[in-house]
């Protein structure tokens, strides 16, 4: 069975019809026929969104996360391929959990699952994991992280991206020099002087970027930074790409819109690693994505369980949901605002990431011949985030209330509707069981 | 007033000059009575919640609820919620379940009377939340400058406050500065610079390093506790230089003018911040007589938060 995309606007440019077909597109022209038929109404089709940064808490934490919550989660966002942050328990550190991620991936089959690998034995940095048994498994991985920790030991660190060289991989830096972000709790600043709340200084990130570009410069390597969070680490990666090393960087829909005045609340929910910033940031990070300084948009998605965020603020967790509001906080930012065009939003959001994490199959071309991973999206249609109605196991959304424009009207993977209007489409394996009873969303729920 | 008393800039300066008139009144109903007790809490139930061992706020709080003949309910929590097992937010479900009409809360963590606030329908007073604010120790002291150089009456307009020491740590520092800017005070903030935070700059007071240039012009000199184990963690060399730099001793306090006053919030490291014969001067040091009137000041916040006012 063939599915149909009538009236679509590719890019966001003249509609036309997009017929899919054995897991390619077939066609594209007007007045085409197919058996399932998505009418666009002149929505925006883009290629399947990639995230370099989720954590899907499998194996470990699969009260407030599972593989498979997150791809649905994915899917009603509008991805069809995301990396998986290895701080799971136990860490993703060997080609055994990194394989069992990417298997559950599979099974589930909303989104592609890509394993990201620790770069050290446990997240402990002292001791590289075995990289390449990591790279040769049947995951593949090609990007390598200590995510929610910095690789911070300098040699260690220039080892790790020499090594990766081999199989083309790329180390993607936490930047959090450790010593500077003791106890830290929040934007060291005018609030967290305020709020009696441990400060984590702008220059604890941007020391570690700027080593780790030198470093990478040095042997000529490949860095990623996650979750860039600073005006200044913005100037130094300019710096850096101006050299001609290979830095790439990831800003989180979150750092494009808010910023630490919210902690005020003392509400948790506010409460993410690297922190807030200031206005000042926002609208750096915000030009450094719209000049492709910052070369894609990285959700950090972090779900936690309740009590890991009803709580005093410093005893909570760090991290926000982030997968089922992204396109639309980087559309409110970023295109709304003439920031962005649709293509850049294809490649800040779909092809650029694909690339720095060697994702085959994803981030093409809307060509035919290509393969189906899309994303239909109404830019018009304006929604309210509801914590209760997303799909994640975890709530701790802080758009909670906002109303955003942007509404997913189909995902795509394989030709395959994995999302249509709000709703999971079953994926290509067996069943799955994270739904709640009336759960709207469920898995099998036909639209 | 409102119905939490979780920052001292929650209030306006009629409402902190009204806290402190009603502790002025209060403190002269009981004065030369033979058993000091008032009625007006009868029946209410106030929970002292401490998370931090902290004898004297929570003695002070429990002696101001029973002389207003509220029954008292000492619920001492200690390490953190998170090691002991129940989170802050069962604990308050469960004080609520109880009936209780205030919660005294001190808590290691900035913003936990915050959030406990949001999950009590009682009144939360703030007796210390981490490194934040301490809003009755604030006016504590504002009621003890006031009686001391303001006669008892009115705000501290005009008045010149100097505050030394460990300001970063200091939550007994956050809470002064905003009640003092709010009754009218100057304030100077003393220290070495690794113990201002980043971020001082937005606050209505002015810093300095050197503490021998401004006591010729305070009127009060306000004392904080330096920890010593800051000096592990690299915020001042030694206690010898410390003391020296920042402490308060008999020449620094030979330079103060005739009727200023020495403070400190307890408890002392004698011979670090403040030298003993500081500590005990008779004439300037009000450090004994801040303990009194924090009785006071915190009855006059029972009072005026449970409605006492109004029967």
């Amino acid at each position: 069975m063939n599915l149909l995309l009538r009236n679509v606007r590719p890019y966001g440019e003249e509609p036309v019809d997009v017929l899919v077909d054995d897991g390619v597109i077939a066609e594209i022209g007007s007045g085409l026929a197919g058996d399932e038929v998505v009418d666009g109404e002149g929505a925006v089709l883009l290629p399947g969104l990639v995230d370099l940064h989720t954590h899907l808490r499998e194996p470990g934490r699969e009260d407030a996360e599972t593989v498979e919550s997150g791809s649905a989660a994915a899917a009603l966002g509008g991805y069809t391929a995301v990396f998986a942050m290895p701080n799971t328990e136990p860490a993703a550190d060997t080609a055994g959990v990194v394989e069992q991620v990417w298997r559950l991936g599979r099974e589930t089959g909303l989104v592609d699952v890509a394993p990201i690998g620790a770069v050290t034995v446990g997240r402990a940095g002292t001791q590289l994991a075995e990289l390449g048994a990591m790279a040769d498994s049947a995951a593949g991985v090609r990007v390598f992280s200590d995510d929610g920790s910095c690789v911070a030991d300098p040699a260690l660190m220039r080892r790790a991206l020499e090594y990766v060289r081999a199989f083309d991989g790329v180390i993607a830096q936490h930047a959090e020099e450790p010593r500077l972000t003791a106890g830290a709790q929040l934007n060291e600043g005018v609030v967290s002087a305020r709020l009696g709340l441990t400060g984590w200084p702008a220059a604890a990130e941007e020391a570690i970027i700027a080593r780790d570009a030198l470093l990478a410069g040095h042997v000529g390597s490949r860095l990623h930074v996650c979750h860039v969070s600073t005006a200044g680490s913005v100037e130094i990666i300019r710096w850096a790409k101006s050299k001609g090393w290979q830095v790439t960087a990831e800003v989180t829909p979150h750092h494009l819109v808010l910023t630490d005045e919210l902690a005020e609340s003392y509400d948790p929910v506010f409460k993410v690693n690297p922190p807030l910033r200031t206005q000042v940031d926002v609208d750096a990070l915000r030009e450094g994505l719209a000049d492709g300084t910052i070369d894609c948009v990285a959700t950090d998605h972090a779900p936690h369980a309740a009590e890991d965020k009803e709580s005093e603020w410093g005893a909570a967790r760090p991290g926000m949901l982030g997968l089922q509001t992204a396109l639309s906080v980087v559309i409110e930012t970023m295109v709304l605002p003439g920031r962005l065009s649709w293509r850049d939003v294809a490649s800040r959001m779909s092809e650029v990431p694909a690339r720095i994490g060697r994702l085959a199959g994803h981030g093409r071309p809307l060509e035919v011949g290509e393969p189906a991973n899309l994303v239909l999206v109404d830019p018009q249609a304006r929604w309210t985030v509801d914590p209760a109605a997303l799909v994640s196991k975890s709530r701790n959304t802080p758009f909670a209330g906002r109303t955003l424009p942007g509404r997913v009207r189909a995902t795509v993977l394989r030709g395959r509707l994995t999302s249509r209007d709000g709703a999971v489409l079953p994926g290509f394996g067996r069943q799955v069981s994270y739904n709640r009873p009336g759960d709207q969303n469920r898995v099998g729920a036909r639209a | 007033m409102n119905r939490h008393l979780l920052s001292a800039g929650d209030l306006d300066r009629a409402t902190a000059v009204d806290i402190l008139d009603t502790a002025e009144r209060l403190d002269h109903a009981l004065a030369g009575r033979e058993v000091k007790k008032l009625p007006p809490l009868r029946g209410r139930t106030v929970v002292n919640l401490f998370y931090e061992d902290s004898t004297r706020t929570r003695t002070s709080f429990e002696l101001a609820a029973k002389r207003l003949s509220a029954d008292v309910v000492n619920f001492s929590a200690k390490g953190s919620s998170v090691s002991k097992g129940e989170s802050l937010k069962d604990t308050a479900l469960t004080l609520e379940a109880m009936g209780s009409d205030a919660v005294v809360v001190r808590h290691s963590y900035s913003g936990a009377a915050h959030r406990l606030a949001e999950w009590v329908h009682g009144s939360v007073i703030n007796a210390g939340d981490g490194t934040h604010e301490h809003p009755t120790q604030a006016l504590l002291d504002a009621f003890t400058m006031r009686r001391r150089l303001r006669g008892g009456e009115g705000d501290l307009a005009g008045l010149r406050v100097v505050i030394v020491g460990d300001v970063l740590h200091s939550r007994v520092a956050r809470s002064n500065v905003l009640l003092l800017a709010t009754l009218g005070a100057s304030v100077t903030l003393v220290a070495p610079p690794t113990l201002l935070p980043v971020g001082v700059d937005a606050w209505p007071a002015a810093t300095g390093f050197d503490l021998d240039a401004v006591l010729p012009a305070s009127d009060v000199v306000m004392m904080l506790r330096v920890q010593r184990e800051r000096m592990t963690e690299s915020y001042f060399p030694s206690a010898r230089e410390y003391a020296r730099r920042y402490g308060l001793d008999a020449r620094r306090m030979a330079m103060l003018h005739d009727d200023a006053i020495v403070m400190h919030p307890g408890p002392m490291n004698r011979g670090m911040e403040i030298a003993a014969e500081v500590a005990d001067d008779p004439k300037r040091s009000t450090i004994v007589e801040q303990v009194t009137n924090g009785v006071s000041v915190r009855m006059a916040v029972l009072y005026l938060l449970l409605g006492g006012a109004d029967e």
